[in-house]
């Protein structure tokens, strides 16, 4: 039983709330959320006429309602908002159409889209979202309209799923990958396999042969960044550029990417220099963001009634 | 007339002794990381078990993806062409075998002569290997010889959506808790292995008679899964794991002639 206690589980990251103290909802016009229900996190914003109120950050379940309540119960844990304050909720990603208390669904690559554009600006031009179980190059307007896309849903190298099972292998917490990866002598080749179950036999090897784990690290990071790539050369890439999705939080791949790649993706900072010292800059809420500014837009143009009951 | 034939796979490893045309010994393990070694201790298992010593062999021919690594050996064939041989020796009827192992899927179409003709290739995706199977036994909790007996005894047919031996995992652990049956779950996973082994057997198409050799064709629930999916009678040989190794000690018989 100790040993079973003492079980670290490598894979998970941080879960993340966060309320403006700055806004009293009850003063606010229009409340609009977004919901995120991804295939490995899901994430709640509540937007009070089009600025952040609050969101929660949190681990998909077996179940999508459930997931939804819980990170929505998460974004309003520490407010004395109700889901019933809210005037239009709009469900989104892998799960979008079993959100409970959302009045629509919208796809999240529309979602992670329309987010960039609040998040980094109108001058995006190519949205990187790598999710959990997918990856997706998104060709974006100055409105954050989407052009076009290159997605892979069918293989889990390049997504955050691939990383988790390295992390698990390798013992070594995920946040904890990027950093290291760049304490080594010398960068080494990269990871041959592209497959996740190939490249696990590959890394077991090279641990035997006795590489350092850093250099591992270093090496499974340029695969990861390598297999993005392909996608995002499929689409073609337009600067800006930015990242999306839990992977941008790894500097590992984030740094290999630009420099194969050749181009610097965006500054993580809000687009509203006011934001910038106050809200923390995740970006994995990218989808809720976009998810509840569509809600806002179709609020303010009467496109929507609002389905507030409280 | 005595030859040897090592195959060096992605997990095992299998050594045929051959004299004047008859198999004397075999024998398998697994491959490790010290593939190289490994061989070595293995080859001299089999030549004890066969009463021979390493200067009775005339010829040691090596194939597989590490067969390379084996320098004690007099030459290396390709996988493809040990398969072939090995099964013209077995079935000569046979015009194209569709070998699955733990890391390989492939499939090969014969001549009479038991010369390659074309091949096609997956090695870069655990979806359509023997690796996929081990994968979903273990989010199962059962073995692989239990879930090949369960999945012949589904009537049901479920589609898998993951491709991928990842997803695959967590959508077998999704079937679970909506209490669907193991041996249904068995069935869909030998049902999508299949569909892909058969996608890369139809690249060189699938001309009668066809044989399936490797690892997997000791899963009678997957080579049931890929006759329903060709819609073709599918010959095994006795001890499938054996004929590349087999093809191997052939080669070296040819060799020396």
């Amino acid at each position: 039983m100790a040993a079973e206690e003492k079980k670290q589980e490598f894979w998970r990251w941080p879960e993340g709330i966060w309320v403006n103290p700055d806004i009293d909802w009850e003063k606010g016009k229009f409340i609009t959320a977004g919901v995120d229900v991804g295939s490995v996190s899901t994430q709640a914003v509540v937007m009070v006429d089009g600025e952040i109120y609050s969101f929660g950050n949190t681990r998909t379940g077996s179940d999508s309602p459930d997931s939804a309540r819980k990170g929505m119960g998460i974004a309003l844990g520490k407010t004395d908002m109700k889901v019933d304050n809210i005037d239009y909720c709009i469900g989104t990603g892998y799960g979008r159409v079993n959100v409970p208390m959302a009045q629509q669904a919208i796809t999240e690559i529309a979602c992670h889209a329309r987010g960039a554009n609040y998040m980094y600006g109108p001058e995006v031009r190519t949205v990187m979202d790598m999710g959990g179980q997918d990856c997706k190059a998104i060709g974006v307007d100055d409105r954050g309209k989407v052009l076009n896309f290159m997605m892979n849903d069918k293989c889990a190298a390049g997504t955050g799923r691939g990383m988790e099972v390295f992390a698990d292998l390798i013992r070594v917490p995920v946040w904890e990958i990027g950093p290291r990866s760049f304490q080594i002598k010398q960068e080494p080749t990269m990871i041959s396999s592209t497959c996740v179950v190939f490249a696990k036999s590959e890394v077991v090897g090279l641990l035997e042969q006795g590489m350092p784990e850093n250099d591992i690290m270093a090496a499974y990071c340029s695969a990861m960044a390598h297999r993005i790539i392909e996608l995002l050369n499929r689409l073609g890439v337009q600067e800006k550029f930015v990242i999306t999705g839990g992977i941008a939080k790894n500097e590992g791949v984030v740094k290999r990417l630009e420099k194969e790649l050749g181009i610097k993706n965006m500054e993580k900072a809000w687009y509203k220099k006011e934001m910038r010292d106050k809200v923390p800059f995740d970006t994995q809420i990218a989808g809720a963001i976009g998810a509840a500014m569509f809600g806002f837009a179709m609020l303010e143009r009467g496109k929507v009634k609002s389905a507030r009951k409280a | 007339m005595i030859s040897a034939g090592i195959d060096v796979g992605g997990k095992n490893l299998h050594i045929v002794i051959m004299k004047d045309g008859k198999v004397v010994a075999k024998g398998a393990g697994p491959t490790g990381i010290q593939k190289a070694q490994a061989a070595e201790k293995l080859y001299d298992e089999v030549l004890a078990k066969a009463g021979l010593k390493r200067g009775d062999v005339e010829r040691v021919v090596a194939t597989g993806s590490a067969g390379k690594r084996v320098a004690f050996a007099g030459g290396y064939i390709p996988d493809a062409a040990a398969d072939a041989r090995g099964i013209n020796k077995l079935f000569p009827s046979v015009r194209t075998v569709i070998d699955v192992g733990a890391e390989e899927g492939r499939a090969i179409k014969v001549s009479p002569e038991g010369k390659v003709e074309d091949f096609a290739l997956n090695e870069k995706c655990a979806a359509g290997t023997g690796t996929f199977t081990e994968a979903m036994a273990r989010a199962l909790e059962i073995t692989v010889e239990e879930m090949a007996k369960i999945s012949m005894t589904s009537t049901k047919s479920i589609p898998m959506n993951a491709q991928c031996a990842v997803f695959g995992e967590s959508e077998v652990v999704s079937l679970i808790h909506q209490k669907t049956q193991k041996p249904d779950i068995a069935r869909a996973v030998h049902d999508a292995i299949a569909g892909r082994v058969a996608s890369v057997a139809r690249i060189v198409g699938l001309e009668k008679d066809v044989a399936m050799v490797g690892g997997m064709a000791n899963n009678a629930g997957f080579v049931d899964s890929l006759k329903r999916d060709t819609g073709m009678d599918i010959k095994v040989p006795e001890d499938p794991d054996y004929v590349g190794a087999l093809g191997a000690a052939v080669a070296g018989v040819t060799a020396v002639e």
